[in-house]
């Protein structure tokens, strides 16, 4: 009843004057939005044009300078930095522990979530349930025993043992999105397979894995961001040898003021690849970031 | 786990009343020999890396630093009597009750507002878009926004360029009176510690600044011819080289637009301006002993804006750069929620004549609190286990007013202490601390599991 008669008494209200009122109000709000997407923009616009500045110009100016007296934009940072070899080494020590870091945790969470999720086994909830609680675990717990450990078998500032803590805490969060992404496959499907004389390895292979796609999509883009952009585990556990691009950064912190050129050319540098993943798969990454982010 | 094994556990989707499990062949999807494949090397791994790490922590936090003997809680009281820590725990507060909230609520309202826009993808994309850089890079990022000078640091330069906006800058920045003048300085600027009276003309020789910055109109100073009834002087820049220091060479130049004032008992009672030549002159003051004073005004070095590294801004600094970070992903969550909300909900509120306001704080916020929830426990974590940001905005003389439990960790085992002991009590805590939010995702699978 109350519906029908305010929709009724409603209608003249909202006349032309409320429609210019939500019109105008419209308006402000794009604004503003737009405003605040370039507060977002702006730091990163920054640090991009300070790489491209030589060292003389970032200490005498701001980046912002360029707009009312264009100054000639170079490359030499990067000819630089990538001349450098200890920052070439730290590049590709970057990849040489986030490429085998996403490859394990994926291969080896997908074994075991598919084991969680469709093989019935004693303690399967109680197993599962332990994946769930260690997802917040915070590595800080881990990096003084780990530490000894590496220590006695000779893993101690080597990419295996970065790579191999880098793998064990990113299990827990791989596990509980495989494992809900396979549960959720129909039970037909699986059952035929069964049925038809399959074992278990080859419903993985050929029924399970297939169809999660999507998910092991997002999970690998998610896991190779996670490593890539990693800081503290490599700064416990690698070397001078074995450091990757953060690490090596790190060691410029100290004159910052003078080292804008260097350390800005350093950051977008290991930037590049992050940015050119998050646009290219936005839908995968943002997806294993909303599943992962208790991590 | 032998309880477990009667009956398959609840809420069990795989091969459950096919076939009955009594074969003496393992039925598919139904025995631990077929898990053991799939699960070992995960479980190794965690066993190995992750939960042996956590016992021998716990065991080590009470074993001292060398891990020889043992001292009970000794590490847990000194983590609560040692300062820096003290410090850590405190800036922590502060974390924990603005960040996550702060983040929360802008995530809500960028949410709810990008609904209604064409560009809101394109919008949640550009605040999205910190989640996939470093935290390491993010801080350069911030450490370049908020660098003091303002020739580097972006907030400094706008906040100067505010500032000069609405007061003047000073015309002789850091310029004094020559040390042989004898002008005292003091808040008010510089007082000349000897009396004149009318009929005087007074020198006033000022050095500190550079020549060629005079502006461009002035012209060579000389001494103004006395008159009985004026207080009169010249001030110009007093130039050594190639001049005799505290006189008035020829080719000295005046200074023009400084503030002189006349004072008596402490009061100013006159105050003119030097003209091109640098001559001022107070025409009517009456009889009577005058200090001069050059105002203040007229040497104040130039705004610099705030130190935003220092020690009392350098943790809401740092804040922010963590909330331009996480806001992205609080609006992603958040939206994903409210699409899920019923669209009937909305409909029924808007068409009752409720305001956009009323439905929202009525209608839309109810209906997501839990997603609003999720999303505060997550911030909550992510904030306890800040680390990065820390290290990288906050100058090593100022990591100790910054210092997180995070970082105070790293510090204290592997930086500047070498204490395991301590260390292993500061990752105890840390567990401790995030502890609620294990429970609380426990919980939340069992509910979705039964």
């Amino acid at each position: 009843m109350t519906v029908v008669e305010v929709s009724v008494t409603g209608a003249p209200r909202r006349g032309v004057l409320s429609r210019v009122v939500s019109r105008l109000g419209n308006g402000v709000v794009q604004v503003g939005l737009a405003l605040v997407a370039l507060f977002w923009l702006v730091p990163v616009f920054g640090l991009l044009i300070a790489s491209l500045r030589d060292e003389a110009s970032n200490t005498a100016s701001g980046w912002w300078t360029i707009f009312t007296a264009p100054t000639s934009l170079t490359l030499s940072n990067y000819a630089d930095l990538v001349g450098n070899s200890t920052v070439l080494r730290s590049f590709l020590n970057t990849v040489y522990i986030a490429v085998p870091s996403t490859v394990l945790v994926v291969v080896i969470s997908a074994l075991a979530a598919y084991g969680l999720a469709w093989i019935e086994f004693p303690g399967r909830l109680w197993l599962t349930t332990l994946v769930v609680g260690l997802l917040v675990m915070p590595i800080q717990v881990a990096l003084i025993p780990v530490a000894k450990l590496f220590g006695s078998l000779g893993l101690f500032g080597t990419i295996t043992g970065v790579v191999l803590f880098h793998v064990a805490f990113g299990l827990p969060f791989a596990i509980f999105l495989l494992r809900n992404f396979f549960a959720g496959i129909p039970r037909d499907l699986v059952e035929a397979a069964r049925m038809d004389g399959a074992r278990e390895w080859v419903i993985f292979r050929r029924v399970v894995l297939p169809i999660a796609k999507p998910a092991i999509a997002s999970l690998t883009i998610f896991q190779f961001l996670w490593v890539w952009n990693d800081l503290l585990v490599a700064l416990v556990f690698a070397d001078q040898d074995s450091a990757p691009i953060t690490v090596a950064l790190r060691a410029q912190l100290r004159q910052f003021g003078t080292n804008i050129d260097l350390l800005s050319t350093g950051a977008f540098l290991s930037m590049i690849v992050p940015l050119a993943v998050f646009l290219a798969f936005q839908r995968y990454f943002v997806q294993g970031v909303l599943a992962g982010s208790t991590k | 786990m032998t309880v477990a094994a009667e009956k398959p556990p609840a809420g069990s989707r795989a091969g459950r009343g096919r076939s009955p499990n009594l074969a003496v062949d393992p039925t598919p999807g139904r025995s631990p020999r077929q898990a053991v494949p799939f699960l070992v090397p995960a479980l190794v791994l965690l066993a190995a890396l992750v939960i042996y790490p956590l016992v021998y922590s716990l065991v080590r936090s009470f074993f001292d630093r060398s891990g020889a003997s043992f001292v009970g809680v000794g590490n847990y009281v000194n983590l609560f009597t040692d300062p820096r820590t003290l410090t850590a725990f405190k800036n922590n507060v502060i974390w924990v009750v603005v960040a996550p909230a702060l983040v929360t609520g802008l995530g809500l309202v960028f949410a709810v507002l990008t609904e209604r826009i064409r560009w809101a993808t394109a919008f949640r994309l550009v605040l999205f878009m910190p989640m996939a850089i470093s935290l390491f890079a993010s801080g350069i990022i911030f450490r370049l926004v908020y660098e003091e000078d303002p020739n580097q640091g972006v907030v400094n330069a706008v906040v100067v360029g505010v500032h000069d906006l609405f007061s003047d800058p000073s015309p002789y920045p850091g310029a004094q009176p020559r040390d042989g003048a004898a002008f005292t300085a003091a808040e008010e600027g510089f007082t000349s510690s000897q009396t004149f009276t009318p009929g005087t003309a007074v020198t006033v020789p000022l050095v500190g600044f550079a020549p060629g910055q005079i502006p461009a109109g002035a012209s060579s100073a000389s001494l103004p011819p006395s008159d009985a009834r004026e207080l009169r002087g010249v001030v110009w820049l007093d130039v050594s080289v190639g001049g005799r220091s505290g006189a008035l060479d020829r080719g000295e130049r005046g200074v023009p637009g400084l503030a002189v004032e006349a004072v008596r008992d402490g009061r100013v009672v006159g105050r003119t301006t030097t003209g091109n030549d640098g001559r001022f002159t107070f025409p009517d003051l009456g009889a009577g002993d005058y200090a001069l004073r050059l105002a203040a005004s007229n040497f104040a070095l130039p705004f610099r804006g705030l130190t935003w590294l220092g020690p009392s801004l350098i943790t809401p600094v740092i804040i922010s750069s963590w909330i331009w970070i996480m806001t992205g992903f609080a609006i992603t969550f958040i939206a994903a929620g409210l699409a899920a909300i019923p669209r009937d909900a909305l409909e029924a509120a808007r068409v009752d004549g409720a305001t956009e306001w009323q439905v929202f704080r009525r209608v839309t916020v109810p209906l997501l609190s839990p997603v609003l929830l999720v999303v505060f426990v997550t911030l909550v974590i992510n904030v306890l286990k800040v680390f990065e940001l820390v290290f990288v905005i906050a100058p090593g003389s100022v990591q100790e007013e910054a210092n997180v439990l995070a970082l105070q960790m790293w510090q204290v085992s592997f930086g500047t202490g070498g204490d395991q002991g301590a260390g292993s009590a500061l990752a105890v805590v840390l567990f401790l601390l995030v502890a609620p939010a294990m429970l609380f995702n426990i919980r939340r699978f069992r509910r979705e599991q039964s």
